[in-house]
């Protein structure tokens, strides 16, 4: 067992660090109330290297392992979990689907800007009525020889708006169930492309979540990722991936929670003391860091299989699971150690719950999570 | 032109103070390095000026014992080439000066941040370019290079001052040669692995300093709140207590 990091990991989560602190921290409150894309910093940080961190750099990515985007995650998701988001679906559904699956010259095309940052790339998996229920996709692509035609509509997308190149879910052969499902490139300019509204969110407001309408979108042949029907299984990896991205973000909110809460608590006086003083909250705030360090060691674990080629779908559904759900449980003590500050948005608790609560909802509820779990366990 | 920055290894600026024997030494159990947030500056604007075309090349040194690498590294991943590592204790300011020396006499233009942020000593920059005999200029806010003509901006009483000078030359730096340390990129962090960090063992040089003793601040003293309308309880306690008046 070594659970040193190495040089190079420490100098990338201190880059995550600084980049947060200084310039995330700067208009968090602000995006967040107005709902705003962080266009600015998605920019800064695909200089920096984080929206394709694990990309080859023959692709124009930076070469780096999971451990190290684990990192960048939880440093990034302490002080803004809306930025984080949309580079988790860049790096760990989109990114790493284009790596693992992707054709030479989807990767030339599609993947190298991706990595670079220069196109922002969106998943688009789930339905009105497909979520949860993956396997039933009603959006249709119809096989018409050179192309695909599709029609259907896709919910809930982060980087709907913003994104440039969409990986699309849709079902081809209706009577073979699961296995008659595509996954396709799709260029977010293609003719009989709409978008619903900006979604009004709880949380992670300045992320832009869209519905996606197709009408009668061609997709030419060579956009399909894989062979034929692969689309379902394609999804399913790519999300065993993108749960460590999530998994890391929610363990990155209760992190910051605490990490502000700890600060709190050394400052703000009641009966004649620093409330830290006083056991109700010294216990407290020791049982949010067993569950922080507890999830940090999960997402960790998760990653170092992945890196080191093993099997981890079952490992980063547990990560994904746990972290989400002491996420909500740390941010929902934070707010109540802060009291009525904690209540208000300028001591960013409050924001960093409504953050959490999403964790546990997309990329994969926590409920799905078990079914991963105790599937896995009950296999044999 | 060849740019030679020098980097101090200090204690991250949160760190909490402790003395160890006999208030003698400063206690280094658990702190984190960084590089002085002068010094970061100073490879910030060189850096900027070499992806600009005018610098040949940067190469970052200091004074320190095998631990202080990881510093250089980071040095390395914002954009420096190479790194040099005078392996020595750094133990005042003119050893160190005399340390730097040996690789410093090799460049054109040597910068150092205005002072370390552990013992703000401020000396290294000026013993160094009298040991060299370069040039040197203080207090300095901007540099530019145009057409090989290195250009200077200095801050002095009430306004700014700008000079050319010619080098080789010793530039003393501070706040606002840059406007924020440069945050190393993903791709710098790999790089910075394979990029050449020499080892130079150090050279005889005398020791001027003898520490006797440090001391930390006294704790600040409680807040003591007097009413709006009792204007001469604050006159009282600002000649009595305070002793201000």
């Amino acid at each position: 067992m070594n659970f040193e990091f190495t040089d190079e990991h420490l100098m990338i989560r201190q880059a995550a660090k600084d980049y947060a602190e200084r310039e995330l921290l700067q208009d968090v409150l602000e995006r967040d109330a107005k709902a705003e894309f962080p266009a600015r910093h998605i920019k800064n940080l695909a200089e920096l290297g984080f929206m394709g961190m694990m990309v080859d750099p023959k692709y124009d990515g930076s070469g780096m392992d999971t451990v190290s985007y684990v990192l960048v995650m939880e440093e990034l998701s302490k002080i803004d979990a809306a930025t984080s988001v949309i580079i988790s679906v860049n790096n760990s559904l989109v990114c790493y689907g284009l790596c693992k699956y992707g054709t030479e010259e989807q990767k030339e095309k599609y993947l190298k800007p991706l990595a670079r940052g220069e196109h922002i790339g969106a998943f688009l998996l789930s339905e009105p009525e497909a979520g949860s229920d993956a396997m039933h996709q009603h959006t249709l692509a119809e096989n018409k020889g050179d192309h695909f035609l599709l029609n259907g509509t896709k919910n809930w997308i982060t980087s709907g708006n913003s994104a440039s190149t969409y990986i699309v879910m849709a079902q081809t052969y209706p009577e073979k169930g699961y296995r008659g499902i595509n996954a396709f490139i799709v260029d977010r300019n293609s003719p009989g492309i709409s978008l619903g509204p900006h979604e009004d969110k709880m949380g992670m407001r300045s992320s832009d979540t869209h519905s996606v309408m197709f009408t009668d979108v061609k997709v030419p042949k060579e956009n399909r990722i894989g062979e034929d029907g692969f689309g379902y299984k394609f999804a399913m990896k790519a999300l065993e991936a993108g749960r460590i991205g999530i998994a890391s973000q929610a363990m990155g909110i209760a992190a910051g929670a605490l990490e502000r809460t700890i600060a709190y608590s050394k400052e703000r006086k009641a009966f004649g003391t620093e409330i830290a003083n006083h056991q109700a909250i010294a216990f407290k705030l020791a049982d949010m860091a067993v569950k922080v360090e507890n999830a940090r060691n999960l997402c960790l674990k998760a990653a170092w299989l992945k890196d080191n080629g093993k099997p981890f779908a079952m490992e980063s559904a547990m990560a994904k699971l746990y972290s989400a759900d002491i996420a909500m449980e740390v941010t929902t003590d934070a707010v109540q150690i802060h009291g009525g500050y904690g209540y208000v948005k300028e001591y960013h608790v409050e924001r960093l719950m409504r953050e959490a609560k999403l964790t546990q909802i997309y990329e994969g509820t926590s409920e799905v999570q078990k079914i991963v779990v105790s599937r896995t366990l009950l296999r044999e | 032109m060849k740019f030679l920055v020098l980097i101090s290894n200090v204690p991250d600026t949160t760190t909490k103070i402790r003395f160890v024997d006999d208030n003698k030494a400063f206690d280094t159990t658990g702190v984190q390095w960084i590089i002085n947030p002068w010094d970061e500056l100073a490879l910030t604007r060189a850096v900027e000026l070499k992806e600009a075309g005018g610098i040949e090349k940067i190469t970052v040194a200091n004074v320190g014992e095998s631990i202080t690498e990881a510093t250089l590294r980071k040095a390395l991943a914002v954009g420096a080439d190479d790194a040099i590592r005078i392996e020595a204790k750094p133990k005042d300011a003119f050893y160190v000066a005399t340390q730097l020396a040996q690789v410093a006499k090799d460049y054109d233009v040597v910068m150092v941040g205005i002072e370390a942020s552990d013992y703000n000593g401020s000396a290294v920059g000026g013993m160094l370019a009298e040991i060299l005999g370069f040039n040197s200029v203080s207090a300095v806010s901007g540099m530019n290079i145009e057409n090989g003509q290195l250009s200077l901006t200095r801050e002095i009483d009430g306004g700014q001052q700008k000079i050319d000078v010619e080098t080789p030359v010793v530039t003393i730096v501070q706040k606002g040669i840059a406007i924020d340390p440069r945050i190393p990129a993903m791709r710098g962090i790999m790089m910075a692995r394979k990029k050449p960090l020499t080892v130079v063992p150090a050279v005889d040089a005398e020791e001027k300093t003898e520490y006797i003793s440090f001391e930390l601040p006294p704790p600040k003293a409680a807040c003591k709140l007097v009413d709006e309308d009792n204007v001469k309880e604050l006159v009282r306690l600002l000649q009595e207590e305070a002793k201000v008046l």
